[in-house]
């Protein structure tokens, strides 16, 4: 492409980013209002914070939402990364196109949907709604971004260095744990980390498959908001986003530096 | 060997198959029963213990009653079209704003792209939830946009936005924007430079040689970014429940709501499969798109 940055293209992008963040930016400065009246400006104040911290309900939500999250993304990444494997590297077997449609299918399927059919299999298997169907429900449609994240890092990898460790007497697992799976690795960890925040987030999927009992925080924000802006809320987005910010931009900086050091020691193997 | 791989294939394809499929099965099943005052609230039910004559009552108890409900319900196909109306209207908004910055994002010097990047994907990884929700400050009747208006003396009394469909489309172009700009970013920065140069060369002027040859060689950026958007956005229900109206029909909710609400399971799993065929469709045509592509670029 050839490049002149012009007024155009600066303007373009300037506004898009303002119409991006300026929401998010007015959320987080209104959750520093001391006034209840979230669009009136009466001076700073973090007891929204407080309140929040003490509201046990919330608190409860968002220990069963970390718990989900944690147990679902993890369980997400196993299945995920060996049917990334499979997808890639395991050749033809019976029913191969009906496993790849299932794989790409939880991803254009509306919430609404899947969260429908989970439900009515746990009804007709007779399982009691809580914390572990909201787990199985969420390592159910996560761990197919992990597996398209992984598969693609598994296309472009050289599969020689696979072949070379079998041939110098490694077992087909000594051969993915000790090479494969290095190779991989920074798309399996961002491969969890989408399956994390895709659980943390997620409201309709949880509806359908909680309980009574358990309440995941998206359903407790949902419930409140639809009662319009608190600043309580308003605190807890704050919260969220920060974590988040923090999340993604330690996550890309160590992905960069591991990334350069790939590189480093590609060039120094390829000097020798 | 052999047991590994096994192994290996059917852990991930049983799971699936389980919880994936299986439960497809039982919509369909449920969208053919009846709906009944007991628990579970439909009949029939599968009594293996009945043996043959059980299943063959249960098949015979399947009818196709909730669809020709649906059909003659106005409510019904009326939340259909306008859940497809505003899909697609959402989703030519969201390409006039995408395409500008995916544009914007290719012409920009290389130093900057992984931070324009980066400033793109990152909304994406905050909450949507809450995404959606910090525009009800910004639309209500004294939230931040009437009251900037007002200010600037463009109107004397405040709009109603919050709880209309103009509200929706916001929400999802506000939401979804990230899915339109990668794709295209994708395409506009593969794109040869030297063709460009040519046409000006040639005689074009930039505005020209972009409506020539920019604009069309995007093209498979612009498709597969625009199947990003409409299809989420038509079986949205997160929206349209925080920022619609009551008059605001998207199928999503309506779907939600037969099932939370009313408690009719089989006429839910029948909306259910019907919004499921109208899907196919698009995403048949997503996926030739995308084929397409992985052809073109081997």
């Amino acid at each position: 492409m050839n490049r002149r940055f012009s007024w155009f293209n600066a303007t373009s992008l300037t506004l898009g980013f303002v119409f991006l963040y300026l929401p998010m930016i007015i959320l987080i400065i209104f959750s520093f209002n001391s006034s209840k009246l979230v669009t009136v400006w009466a001076g700073f104040s973090t007891k929204w914070y407080g309140e929040l911290l003490g509201n046990k309900a919330f608190l409860d939500a968002a220990w069963v939402t970390l718990k989900v999250a944690v147990l679902s993304s993890t369980l997400a990444t196993v299945l995920g990364t060996m049917a990334a494997y499979v997808l890639v590297r395991a050749g033809r077997f019976a029913g191969r196109t009906l496993f790849s449609g299932m794989i790409y299918a939880p991803l254009v399927m509306p919430e609404v949907i899947t969260g429908l059919a989970m439900l009515l299999l746990f009804i007709s298997i007779g399982m009691d709604r809580g914390v572990s169907t909201i787990v199985l429900a969420h390592t159910t449609f996560t761990m197919c971004y992990v597996s398209v994240v992984v598969s693609s890092r598994l296309v472009t990898f050289d599969k020689s260095l696979e072949e070379a460790a079998l041939d110098l007497g490694c077992t087909p697992f000594d051969a993915f744990r000790s090479v494969t799976l290095p190779i991989i690795a920074p798309a399996v960890i961002s491969g969890w980390l989408l399956a994390f925040t895709l659980s943390l987030d997620d409201l309709v999927i949880a509806s359908f498959a909680a309980g009574p009992s358990s309440t995941t925080l998206p359903m407790k924000i949902f419930s409140s908001v639809r009662l319009g802006v608190s600043p309580e809320i308003n605190a807890l987005s704050t919260l969220m986003i920060g974590i988040v910010t923090v999340g993604v931009i330690t996550a890309s900086l160590v992905s960069k530096r591991s990334i350069a050091r790939q590189r480093a020691e590609e060039q120094a193997a390829a000097r020798a | 060997m052999n047991l590994r791989r096994l192994v290996l294939i059917a852990t991930p394809y049983l799971w699936l198959v389980v919880f994936f499929l299986v439960p497809f099965v039982i919509v369909f099943k449920i969208a053919l029963s009846d709906y009944a005052i007991s628990i579970p609230p439909y009949t029939p039910t599968l009594d293996l213990s009945a043996g043959w004559e059980g299943i063959k009552s249960f098949f015979g108890a399947l009818d196709f009653e909730n669809f020709t409900f649906l059909a003659s319900d106005a409510l019904y196909w009326k939340a259909y079209l306008s859940s497809l109306q505003i899909a697609a209207i959402s989703t030519v908004i969201t390409l006039l704003v995408g395409y500008p910055i995916a544009y914007g994002m290719a012409q920009a010097s290389d130093e900057w792209r992984p931070t324009l990047m980066m400033l793109v994907i990152l909304p994406f990884w905050t909450s949507f939830l809450i995404r959606v929700y910090s525009w009800i400050g910004i639309l209500s009747n004294e939230g931040f946009l009437n009251q900037f208006l007002l200010w600037l003396g463009i109107i004397d009394t405040p709009l109603t936005i919050l709880n209309t469909n103009a509200a929706v489309y916001v929400g999802i172009v506000y939401t979804y924007l990230p899915f339109m700009v990668l794709p295209i970013y994708s395409a506009l920065e593969k794109l040869d430079g030297s063709l460009i140069e040519a046409a000006e060369d040639l005689g074009c002027s930039r505005a020209q040689a972009f409506w020539l040859i920019t604009l069309p060689l995007s093209k498979p950026g612009v498709i597969a970014g625009c199947f990003l958007v409409f299809i989420p956005a038509l079986g949205e229900f997160v929206i349209p429940s925080i920022l619609g109206g009551s008059s605001t029909l998207m199928i999503g909710k309506v779907l939600f709501e037969e099932f939370f609400s009313n408690r009719d399971w089989p006429v839910a799993s029948a909306v259910a499969v019907v919004l499921l065929l109208i899907l196919i469709v698009p995403i048949i045509l997503f996926q030739r798109n995308e084929q397409k592509q992985r052809e073109a670029n081997q």
